[in-house]
């Protein structure tokens, strides 16, 4: 064989442009990081790292502009890919946004942050257009190791260091079983890429259950990454024990990427035994709800309330994932954007209100806040209502197109139990609203200013909610003409 | 004499790896691990996977192993302490992986009934000429991407360990 038929060209480097700007990116902050001294102030290395991301952002759609697989086969440049690598730097810029004046409160303002993060997005990146169960597999760790770090990155705070270590030992384990299943697929059908895959299972020369016992081992690993029950057990620990802003990005970037390829593989490589495994993703989704619902009602600390509340809207997107159709990967693009908005409006909120070491984040320290800080409560409120799917939001279209697309299929039970679900869910949701507009606030100290970075990401996270919930086409159309994979 | 191979070596596998577990001790752990990526060694070479096989032994039982054994004599690791919190864990523990067992075990032998099983040395291109060649060319930005998982593990450790931050 002659290499030069694999060389990379031109077109190769462009349809993975966002990765390899945020891979340098990261690299360059981690040699700025080493070449400032230590005393000095490290924030200018956080708006490095957002430029990186901007940076990225505007070479979406360049590799959008370029679509088909590079670097033989590996990487996939569609719409699909495009659509989750926004998302997910969305996500990125958010927590970039809020962590700037969150690291300084904290005294822990150093580079790494930014180039954590930074590395995490090239993962979820890699993810979200990876074409190759091998560059799932690296995209995950990548994406998952920061991650771990991350969560335990105030070393000193013992929450979060027990946070990074459950993290850790739980995703290495269901990382485990993710790779158990490719090495099953791979001693099935002989090959790793999605595509050939799917000819190989087609062809049905090689042994179908076995096939169907590798998807179930994925299907674990990646039940676990997107939080589903009964797989969950992490999610709460680790949301709450995480620095609030790291807690965003977590729910709401690594998850939908998880959910990204999640969809591919299942409608790409294992379609064609899609009857055999849409019980398992019924109960899956149903479980999700229930638990992550039931759960959230109890808690009184914010943090966890919305940990298991984004178990919950795990349930929901899963719900999308069962109906197994275009329109239902579409209602799952959409949700995820929306819930990436709302969610991490939220946390952006609660980073500013949770104070330093952030002993403010029971439902008791919101009391009051109305008075306190209308702005931050309204804003608050917003992201609230819209998770809990209040017509004009983004929510409410989200949660509308995921039942629609679920009766469409006639999946009847699951949508009526799914609704229910989402009217528990409100009176969590409303719980906090209460505490913020009907209580007298406890103390009467002077609020703290809130930091610049923090009102941003509030505020475009509302206005997003808020457009979405009234234009819901400007994504939907995008998500619609772009459900479809290549097969 | 292939078969003959093949059981012997899975079985040192096995019991060095359900020993690793058992072991009370960290250093009677890391031996056993030796003892696993060693078998494992010799059954990448009867499939013919001479280049891995040789990776297997100088990298897992030789650098990596070492770097174990000298960081649990630097932590002065002593004997693990049970702990009396497993719960549902101790009982359901034992049934449960044996369930998954027998459930792997039955998958394979009903789908791989009428397949052909492994023939031993049947496989040739496990060479390192070979596997450099799918490494830069096929599989070459797997290759160059995982550079950058162990860049960001390596950034992880370093922001885990270092000494306090202000």
């Amino acid at each position: 064989m002659n290499p030069a038929a694999f060389y990379p060209t031109a077109t190769d480097y462009l349809r993975f442009l966002p990765e390899l700007i945020l891979t340098i990116g990261g690299v360059l902050l981690l040699v700025l990081e080493a070449l400032t001294g230590d005393n000095k102030d490290k924030s200018s290395l956080g708006y490095l790292a957002i430029a990186v991301v901007l940076g990225a952002m505007f070479a979406v759609p360049v590799a959008l502009a370029n679509p088909g697989t590079s670097f033989n086969g590996m990487i996939v440049s569609d719409g699909f890919a495009a659509f989750f690598r926004m998302v997910t730097l969305l996500v990125g810029l958010f927590t970039l946004l809020c962590s700037t004046s969150y690291l300084s409160r904290e005294k822990a303002n150093t580079g790494e942050f930014y180039l954590l993060v930074l590395f995490s997005l090239a993962g979820q990146g890699i993810m979200a257009a990876s074409n190759e169960l091998i560059m799932v597999f690296l995209g995950l760790e990548i994406a998952s190791i920061s991650s771990y770090v991350l969560a335990g990155f105030l070393r000193d705070d013992k929450r979060g260091s027990e946070a990074a270590l459950k993290y850790f030992l739980l995703g290495s384990f269901a990382t485990a079983f993710l790779l158990y299943g490719i090495s099953w697929i791979y001693g099935v059908t002989g090959a790793t890429n999605l595509v050939a895959i799917r000819e190989s299972l087609a062809a049905g020369t090689s042994g179908n259950s076995m096939a169907v016992a590798a998807a179930a081992l994925m299907l674990i690993g990646l039940a676990f990454k997107v939080s589903a029950a009964p797989f969950q057990a992490w999610a709460p620990d680790v949301y709450q024990g995480a620095p609030a802003p790291v807690s965003g990005f977590l729910s709401a970037g690594p998850k939908a990427a998880a959910f990204a390829i999640f969809l591919r593989i299942f409608q790409t490589s294992f379609e064609s035994f899609s009857s055999r495994y849409e019980p398992v993703l019924w109960i899956l989704a149903l479980a999700t709800m229930l638990v992550g619902n039931f759960s959230a009602l109890w808690q009184s600390n914010v943090k966890r309330m919305l940990a298991y509340s984004s178990i919950a809207h795990a349930g929901y997107v899963l719900v999308a994932v069962t109906t197994n159709s275009n329109v239902g990967t579409a209602a799952a693009m959409f949700y995820l954007a929306a819930y990436a908005l709302m969610n991490f409006g939220a946390f952006a909120a609660v980073t500013h209100l949770a104070g330093r070491g952030e002993s403010h984040v029971t439902i008791d320290d919101l009391k009051g806040l109305a008075s306190k800080q209308p702005v931050v409560a309204g804003l608050l409120t917003v992201c609230l209502l819209s998770l809990t799917g209040v017509p004009l939001t983004a929510g409410f279209f989200g949660k509308f197109y995921i039942f629609k697309a679920a009766i469409d299929n006639h999946l009847y039970w699951l949508s009526a139990l799914g609704l229910l679900n989402s009217a528990i869910a409100a009176y969590y949701y409303l719980r906090i609203l209460a505490a913020m507009y009907m209580h007298e606030p406890k103390t009467t100290d002077h609020p703290e200013p809130v930091p610049g970075g923090i009102q941003l990401t509030m505020w475009f996270s509302a206005a997003g909610i808020l457009t979405l919930g009234v234009f819901p086409g400007l994504v939907l159309d995008y998500a619609n003409r772009f459900a479809t994979f290549v097969k | 004499m292939d078969v003959i191979l093949f059981t012997f070596f899975a079985l040192v596998a096995i019991v060095g790896a359900v020993s690793l577990v058992l072991q009370k001790h960290p250093i009677s752990s890391a031996l056993s691990l030796v003892s696993v990526m060693v078998a494992l060694s010799v059954l990448f070479l009867l499939l013919g996977a001479e280049f891995i096989a040789a990776a297997q032994l100088v990298v897992y039982s030789g650098a990596i192993m070492v770097l174990f054994v000298f960081v649990i004599m630097l932590l002065n690791a002593g004997a693990e302490r049970e702990s009396r919190k497993g719960g549902l864990a101790q009982f359901l523990g034992l049934p449960l992986t044996a369930i998954l067992l027998v459930f792997a075990s039955y998958v394979i032998t009903q789908s791989m009934s009428n397949a052909k099983a492994v023939k031993f040395g049947a496989f040739t291109g496990g060479g390192p000429r070979e596997v450099g060649w799918e490494l830069f060319t096929r599989y070459l930005l797997p290759f160059e991407v995982t550079s950058i998982l162990i860049l960001i593990a390596i950034a992880g450790a370093v922001v885990l360990a270092r000494k306090e931050i202000d």
